[in-house]
């Protein structure tokens, strides 16, 4: 019994040094953000003498809240965009009957295996056509609706019992307000993990918001990050808050829904 | 007979309210996914170079100036070189952290935290903080320790055989949340029952982890093996942030296929052979995808 004791004290010890190890990194990019330049080069984990310049002058100097504020409304915006489309295709295939039903689902799910790399040349050309280069637009239209979503919340929909919506029918109820009303609210958990997946996906996007804006005040924070970071190589320090900047809204979004989240990328993990 | 008319309206009403629905979805999946997937292929059997207004028809040529060209075939090894590290990597690394998470009962929740954090950060911020770990002495993390130890400082990134391995361990790092998170929903779907029956019978853990744990969790290994190899097969952020002005260097030889693609079509405008090579990649990523369908329908 000692020896089992000793030997669960033994992974827990080595899980934890792992984990640690892990966060290593995400840590000392934190301590490394909050030092004077002289002190950035002696790795030391917790700053002697904290400080926020770095932060204020990457805010105050550069463009940083810019990019902030269009990392924000891009992922936001389609995030918006995809729960209200996702969910309405994923409604519409699993509760309605109607010729090409079969059809339309296999098309979208078959989007699934075109990889963005295939299209963004094409999507280049159109936005340069429509005029749509260096708007929020030009970014986020091609992540307006998914198929994985569609997908996702249909699998959600079919559980939704087909007399609930019958007696809204029988209610008066128009079928946009039975959707919205009745069916919307039973399906929240995948609506959900849904918004976590696109948002973070959106958030983190970096091809294609690299492609399509020139306009330094039109970049999100990854390719703000990473014009930054160029220009500014040796200051380890300033790259180090930049990083920062980028990273910690998802990471204390994490700490504060930690469960949600994770529940959400596996449901999401898992469906696909 | 009113009674069948009823029903049939109703049906009717049903169908209509199915295509409204449906309106502007199918303009965008028609405008944004399938127009531009046709015309990708369009594309790839042009010359092009963007701002000229006409497009000339060479039919197979830039498959032909694909296949001649060396750096094609260097980043498609490169590319083929980060799953060869990435995939055993991260599966066996996650495997090993859930197998022994799904045991632990105190503080789980986290230490799983810990594991997935990484997963949250953006890439493009983690990537320059792994670049930083990796400058020579006395600026990055790792030479520090290497000095200290005695080892001597290694080039990493500035190396033509250590930058591959050096892009993919951040890759293997951020992709363990997910992989561990998956893994160990696979692991708690196996009944504890199972588990119990083996040990009446005096199983040992290694037994039971071969012969129980293993073969249940084959649909999940296989599901991981597959989304990790598309990630793999399309790296392009941390190659694009770690190496100098984004280039793939030093020499090309950590460019994977995807920036070979950005490069070839936004620096060099050189759209028809761009466009080609992103056929390829596409025509890589079905051949997976057909496999993975046919070894899981095997066992389905």
């Amino acid at each position: 019994m000692i020896g089992r004791t000793a030997s669960r004290a033994m992974i827990w010890g080595a899980l934890f040094v792992g984990g640690v190890l892990c966060i290593l990194p995400i840590w000392l990019m934190l301590s490394t953000s909050l030092k004077f330049s002289n002190e950035a080069y002696d790795l030391s984990l917790i700053p002697n003498n904290p400080t926020f310049g770095n932060y204020i002058k990457i805010m105050t100097e550069g463009r940083f809240p810019l990019w902030l504020f269009n990392s924000l409304v891009v992922a936001l915006g389609t995030t918006v965009s995809v729960l209200f489309f996702d969910s309405l295709v994923g409604y519409t295939l699993a509760k309605f009957k109607f010729r090409g039903q079969k059809i339309v689902f296999v098309l979208i799910l078959s989007t699934l295996m075109i990889p963005t790399e295939m299209l963004v040349i094409p999507w280049y050309v159109m936005a340069k056509t429509f005029g749509w280069l260096d708007s929020y637009w030009g970014i986020m239209f091609p992540g307006m609706m998914t198929g994985f979503g569609t997908f996702l919340m249909k699998q959600f929909f079919e559980t939704v019992p087909d007399e609930l919506l019958d007696a809204a029918r029988i209610d008066g109820l128009s079928e946009f307000a039975i959707f919205r009303r009745i069916a919307l609210p039973l399906v929240k958990p995948a609506l959900a993990a849904l918004a976590i997946f696109i948002f973070l996906g959106n958030w983190a996007a970096f091809l294609w918001p690299l492609i399509v804006t020139n306009s330094k005040d039109l970049y999100t924070l990854p390719i703000g990050l990473a014009f930054f970071s160029g220009e500014h190589q040796a200051e380890w320090e300033m790259i180090m808050a930049g990083a920062a900047i980028a990273s910690l809204p998802t990471l204390i979004a994490f700490l504060l829904f930690q469960r949600h989240i994770i529940q959400g990328i596996t449901l999401s993990g898992l469906k696909s | 007979m009113r009674l069948s008319l009823d029903h049939m309206t109703i049906r009717q009403r049903q169908a209509l309210t199915a295509y409204i629905f449906l309106a502007i979805p199918a303009v965008f999946y028609s405008v944004i996914r399938f127009y531009p997937a046709l015309e990708s292929f369009y594309l790839s059997l042009t010359k092009w170079n963007i701002v000229s207004p006409t497009k000339q028809w060479v039919g197979l040529a830039n498959y032909q100036r694909l296949f001649k060209d060396p750096v094609f075939w260097k980043v498609l090894g490169n590319t083929f070189e980060y799953v060869a590290i990435g995939l055993p990597t991260t599966l066996i690394l996650s495997f090993l952290v859930a197998y022994y998470l799904d045991k632990v009962k105190f503080g789980q929740g986290m230490l799983r935290a810990m594991y997935f954090l990484p997963h949250i950060a953006s890439a493009v911020a983690m990537a320059w903080v792994w670049r930083w770990l990796y400058q020579p002495p006395p600026i990055g993390l790792f030479n520090n320790i290497l000095t200290q130890l005695g080892i001597g400082g290694q080039p990493f990134l500035t190396s033509t055989v250590q930058a591959i391995p050096a892009i993919t361990a951040p890759v293997v790092w951020a992709g363990m949340g997910f992989n561990i998170v998956i893994f160990l929903a696979g692991l708690k779907a196996i009944p504890e029952s199972y588990y119990e029956a083996a040990r009446i019978d005096g199983a040992s853990n290694f037994q039971i982890l071969r012969r129980i744990t293993l073969p249940l969790l084959k649909p999940t290994v296989l599901f991981l093996a597959i989304i990790n190899t598309i990630q793999l097969l399309r790296i392009f952020d941390q190659v694009y942030n770690m190496t100098q002005d984004g280039l793939g260097g030093p020499l090309n030889s950590t460019k994977p296929i995807v920036l070979h693609i950005y490069h070839s079509a936004f620096h060099k405008f050189d759209m028809g052979y761009a466009s080609a090579a992103t056929v390829v990649l596409f025509g890589i990523l079905m051949l997976i995808t057909l496999i993975q369908m046919k070894v899981l329908g095997k066992k389905s």
